[in-house]
């Protein structure tokens, strides 16, 4: 059996290559993966440590994460798309300003 | 059950703080008649309680003392552990002498400040000045324990500083005023040590309790036991202070530059008694401690001799009083260093009197000549301002110690007590004390002679001499009141070698019971009182003699004699050299001190450079937070991440750390 500790040490390996490609990256679409990158490394730790005390609620938690991630990422494409439609770019130094 | 006085003991300094705060908020916008008015009758009230406590006190069946504890706002004055002060006013014997003195001559002072000062700017100042002087002199005396006597003391000062700065556009007023509060400062410093060492040892400030722990403990004052002593000397430090005695006597005649009304009532009448008074009061401590008997007899002595041969050949009219008061003082201290404090308070009530009627005289001639303050340019005002000229010589009499003048039974009780103490150095300090008196008598009838008689001297910047005048009646009803008790105050002590039966003395008996004079009194004979008298008036009478053949018979004599003796004169007419000597020795070291060490040091330094440092130190944060607050939104998250890391870590290595701990 794999021990919990080798879930957590993945998970905040995740999390922080998370937390590095957000500050580091400019394209929109790549920020909005590495957001998703975080979100599902919390989800394994919630998993792990479910597993780990045989409660169910971590693993219930894992799905509301889940059904936020699906509607923010639906919302937030449908913001990238209509961004690239009015400023023909994705880079986020460029999207400065509420009006164009 | 009819109303007792001693009910009403609170409205006495009330009163003139309420005329303090009318004349002081209200007073520039009302007219000179209603301060006055105010001013009048917020010290008039006061003195007639007094009148009444007076009655009350000497009919039968009054006790000795009584104490009257305010509670403000219903609560302790100072209470911690251990330690407890009460907002407390007492009236005893000596307190109510010294309140017939505040109250009546403050009264009789208050009238003549209305004519005098009719034409001034700041006249609704001026009272409100007097009148705050008023109820802190009345705290000062009824005051039952050391502290709530601080406050009197210190307010007096302030009183005395606001006053003698009166002219404050005039610069030598401004700095006459601050000497006096400086030097004042150093003598209220022994005070407050004298106070820190009675709460050491006694672990009270009330008079009653003090004095009876004393009483509990006769071990205290076997020779190897020294706080009683140092207390004593502390106190006595402070009452230097305030009365003006060697060391610290510089202030008053410098104080002079106030108005003459304020001279007259603070500077000879009442304030700078308040250190005799102090004394007395506390005689207690001082019968403990021969050592400091001794040196307040000394000091008293000493000042006496000095402030009178100072006063000798000065020429300014106010000048010479101011000598003559410091001289004074120095006998009322005297006669407490010899045990005989009836005798010093004696001589305070007379002086009180007579001291304040020649200040006002003076005021009076001054007012008459348009502000000439120089005898050299007076005389012959004899015929001029006949009134002015009749009270003063009542004045000139009383201080020179004629019989039967005011000032002869008390200066004679001085001198006799003197003689008859049983001090070591008792000889010394009578002979010095009978040379002043004759120095007293001189220099007085100098003043006397220079400015009442002979031919008139022109002041060469008067516009015309035919402008001299009679004050007008508000000035000299005052001075006809005062010339009348300085003929018969004296009358109250008329010793029994005179036929008289002292009763100003068994008056003060109840206060001074184991005062340690009062045992030989009985032992001497009324021969050798009546000697010392005849002593005492024949030196009188030779002072004023030589001033008669000095300033009016043959006028050049004087300046023949002063011309010989160049030397010796030069070092009297400059004072000794004392105030030169001072302002090497103390104050230009200060000075230095303050503009080195304080200016550049601490003000510079350490509180500006501090205040500068602290400005850096927040322009530096503030330069790192306005880069940190870039506006870029990825810079906020990774400062949201460092944060979240930084929190992370204290959580898993705080408790590590917490566990090695």
């Amino acid at each position: 059996m794999v021990p919990t500790a080798y879930y957590l040490i993945l998970a905040a390996m995740l999390f922080s290559i998370g937390i590095a490609a957000f500050l580091i990256k400019r394209n929109v679409i790549t920020i909005f993966i590495s957001i998703e990158l975080m979100l599902n490394a919390v989800n394994l730790t919630f998993v792990a440590f479910a597993h780990m005390w045989h409660q169910v609620s971590g693993q219930i938690f894992v799905f509301f994460v889940m059904v936020v991630a699906a509607a923010e990422a639906a919302v937030g494409l449908a913001i990238v798309l209509s961004i690239f439609r009015t400023r023909q770019t994705l880079n986020v130094d460029e999207i400065d300003l509420m009006k164009s | 059950m009819t109303p007792m006085p001693w009910s009403y003991v609170w409205f006495i300094p009330l009163l003139p703080f309420a005329g303090f705060l009318v004349n002081g908020t209200l007073g520039r916008r009302m007219p000179r008649v209603v301060v006055g008015t105010v001013a009048l009758l917020f010290t008039a009230l006061p003195a007639a309680l007094v009148a009444w406590l007076w009655m009350t006190m000497c009919s039968a069946g009054a006790p000795a003392s009584f104490d009257s504890t305010i509670r403000p706002f219903g609560y302790d004055w100072i209470a911690t552990s251990g330690f407890h002060v009460d907002f407390t006013f007492a009236v005893d014997h000596l307190t109510l002498i010294m309140l017939v003195v505040v109250t009546g001559v403050g009264f009789i002072i208050h009238i003549y400040s209305v004519g005098y000062m009719a034409h001034e700017e700041g006249y609704w100042r001026f009272f409100a000045y007097l009148n705050l002087f008023m109820f802190f002199m009345s705290v000062l005396v009824l005051a039952e324990n050391f502290l709530l006597l601080f406050v009197g003391w210190e307010g007096v000062g302030l009183a005395s500083y606001l006053l003698i700065g009166f002219y404050f556009k005039k610069a030598s007023a401004a700095n006459a005023g601050k000497k006096a509060f400086i030097v004042n400062r150093i003598g209220d410093f022994g005070f407050l040590l004298a106070m820190f060492v009675l709460i050491a040892h006694f672990g009270t400030l009330s008079f009653k309790d003090v004095f009876a722990t004393l009483a509990r403990h006769p071990e205290w004052q076997q020779p190897g036991v020294h706080f009683i002593t140092a207390i004593a000397l502390l106190l006595l430090l402070g009452a230097a202070g305030k009365s003006a005695q060697i060391p610290l006597y510089i202030w008053l005649p410098d104080a002079m530059e106030g108005p003459t009304p304020v001279s007259a009532l603070i500077h000879a009448a009442t304030m700078v008694t308040a250190g005799v008074y102090m004394v007395a009061r506390c005689h207690a401590l001082f019968d403990s401690s021969p050592t400091a008997m001794t040196v307040v007899a000394l000091i008293g002595a000493a000042t006496a001799i000095i402030a009178a041969s100072i006063g000798m050949v000065q020429h300014d009219i106010k000048r010479v009083l101011a000598y003559s008061t410091i001289s004074q003082l120095g006998y009322m201290f005297l006669a407490c260093g010899v045990g005989a404090y009836a005798a010093g308070i004696f001589h305070l009530l007379t002086h009180a009197f007579f001291k304040a009627l020649l200040f006002l005289a003076a005021g009076s001639v001054i007012h008459a000549l348009s502000g000439q303050q120089d005898m050299r340019s007076m005389g012959g005002l004899r015929t001029r301002i006949p009134i002015t000229f009749c009270t003063m010589s009542a004045g000139v009499f009383a201080i020179a110690g004629i019989p039967p003048f005011a000032g002869f039974f008390s200066k004679d009780e001085i001198l006799y007590r003197t003689f008859t103490s049983p001090n070591p150095l008792h000889i010394v300090l009578w002979l010095v004390g009978l040379l002043t008196a004759g120095m007293t008598s001189f220099y007085m009838f100098r003043l006397w002679f220079k400015t009442f008689f002979g031919e008139p001297r022109p002041d060469p910047n008067a516009t015309s001499h035919s402008s001299i005048h009679e004050s007008p009646w508000s000035m000299l009803l005052p001075l006809c009141v005062l010339a009348l008790l300085s003929v018969i105050g004296g009358w109250v002590g008329i010793p029994a070698a005179l036929g008289g039966d002292n009763r100003i003395e068994r008056f003060l008996d109840p206060v001074f019971a184991n005062g340690a004079a009062t045992a030989t009194v009985a032992t001497t004979g009324h021969g050798l009182e009546l000697t010392l008298a005849l002593i005492s008036v024949l030196v009188a009478a030779a002072g004023f003699y030589v001033a008669y053949i000095f300033y009016c018979k043959k006028p050049g004599t004087a300046d023949a004699l002063a011309e010989r003796n160049n030397r010796i004169y030069n070092l009297v007419e400059h004072k000794y050299w004392i105030d030169e000597f001072y302002g090497a020795f103390l104050v230009a070291p200060l000075q230095i001190f303050a503009g080195f060490v304080l200016q550049l040091m601490v003000d510079r330094a350490i509180v500006n450079g501090s205040g500068a440092a602290a400005g850096a130190g927040v322009r530096g944060l503030a330069w790192i937070e306005r880069k940190q607050i870039s506006g870029n939104i990825r810079s906020y998250a990774g400062w949201l991440a460092i944060g979240a890391a930084a929190v992370i870590a204290v959580m898993i290595f705080g408790n590590v750390m917490k566990g090695h701990l």
